[in-house]
């Protein structure tokens, strides 16, 4: 049953507020969910004001300065940013994107950043996604194959075979689509999420799998696929321009032209 | 699901900017919830009507005061949206119309048609009645 509220101990306290330091004319706010697991505190929301003359063009290059200069106990992944590694994937004024990769002028006002939505948090933008890589595991994302070939011979794709990858061999897996997903939020126990599902559709779709039938099975299922009701968040906030809600629906129509 | 952790859930419907896919996605539901209760509207409509004139003079009273029409327009209303936005999702359980540049515009478009189909039918009824 979903949960439209946030459980006690995750409710979020005003936290503390540290202004620009020296003569700022160029200045931006900056509100951070932080959350400390060694006290026991519930979650609260800091401000950071920051001034704009000399930082980085990107949010990431804002969380950066303000852990550098002003708080260093603040936590967040991050490693390659360009959007390639899909770690600093976070809630950006209410949409899940990658910080690296958004600039700070697309917005005008404060900024306001939470990590990923409707998970369990292991401190500040830091969130536990264990779960969501259990279920990229299930899906099992690697080539299966009953024939052999001799070890001097390559499995062979025509341009065509091949190009229908594109669009899904792509995904990060920042998990941006997943926990964006209000169908994930309340049965993320049961439903793989779009993630999962588009790297489900993009080992489907490989003319060099042999486990097609077997993977299809393995996804009929009322909760594991039948969950997505098409609200396509995932597909509004993939920062690689992927469409997992689409990969969804063809896995769907696959389920329904085996049976005719 | 309740939340076992002792670590905290990080915020999502609090927080999160709905794009209007999402809050389209919400008012089929909402409609739909609406369609249960007015089919439940229509077959007490019908018990009434066959127990006598004396009865269906009240409830033919209460349909047609303001909050009655109200009620019937929002009626109307969701039967529309639900039929429009159903479309949409069949066309969709197809895979078209799925990329991303045109899922505003299909919402849109349901808005719109039903917000017109539902002028055109009370437009009608006004000129008949």
């Amino acid at each position: 049953m979903a949960e439209f509220t946030l459980p006690k101990n995750s409710k979020i306290s005003q936290g503390k507020m540290i202004r620009c330091s020296e003569e700022c004319t160029n200045s931006r706010m900056f509100h951070i969910y932080r959350y400390d697991p060694e006290k026991d505190d519930n979650p609260s929301l800091d401000s950071f004001e920051l001034n704009m003359d000399n930082c980085g063009p990107m949010i990431l290059d804002a969380v950066l300065k303000i852990k550098a200069e002003l708080d260093s106990s603040l936590s967040l992944r991050r490693s390659c940013r360009e959007g390639i590694c899909g770690s600093c994937a976070m809630n950006i004024n209410g949409q899940n994107t990658l910080a690296c990769t958004r600039a700070i002028n697309d917005y005008s006002a404060d900024i306001y950043i939470y990590p990923l939505p409707h998970q369990p948090v292991i401190k500040d933008l830091v969130s536990d996604l264990s779960h969501f890589y259990a279920q990229h595991a299930a899906i099992e994302p690697w080539m299966k194959t009953d024939s052999t070939v001799s070890s001097d011979q390559e499995r062979l794709q025509s341009v065509t075979e091949r190009g229908k990858l594109d669009g899904l061999y792509e995904c990060v897996m920042c998990a941006c689509c997943s926990t964006s997903c209000p169908s994930y939020w309340w049965n993320s126990d049961r439903y793989l999420g779009p993630a999962a599902l588009l790297t489900a559709y993009r080992w489907i779709s490989d003319s060099r799998d042999e486990a097609t039938g077997e993977r299809l099975d393995e996804l009929e299922d009322p909760f594991k696929l039948y969950r997505c009701h098409t609200i396509m968040n995932c597909t509004d906030v993939c920062p690689k321009d992927l469409n997992p809600a689409k990969a969804i629906a063809e896995i769907k129509k696959l389920m329904v032209k085996r049976k005719i | 699901m309740t939340w076992q952790d002792k670590r905290p859930m990080s915020p999502h419907l609090q927080i999160y900017h709905l794009p209007l896919t999402a809050k389209l996605s919400i008012l089929h539901r909402a409609t739909g919830v609406v369609l249960f209760f007015a089919l439940l509207l229509m077959v007490i409509a019908l018990m009434v009507l066959a127990s006598g004139q004396q009865n269906w003079q009240f409830m033919q009273s209460f349909l047609s005061s303001w909050y009655g029409l109200i009620g019937l327009i929002g009626i109307s209303f969701s039967l529309y949206y639900h039929l429009c936005n159903g479309i949409r999702h069949l066309l969709w359980d197809t895979g078209m119309f799925m990329e991303k540049h045109s899922l505003t515009m299909s919402g849109l478009l349901v808005v719109f048609s039903s917000a017109f189909l539902t002028i055109m039918t009370w437009s009608v009824h006004f000129y008949i009645v």
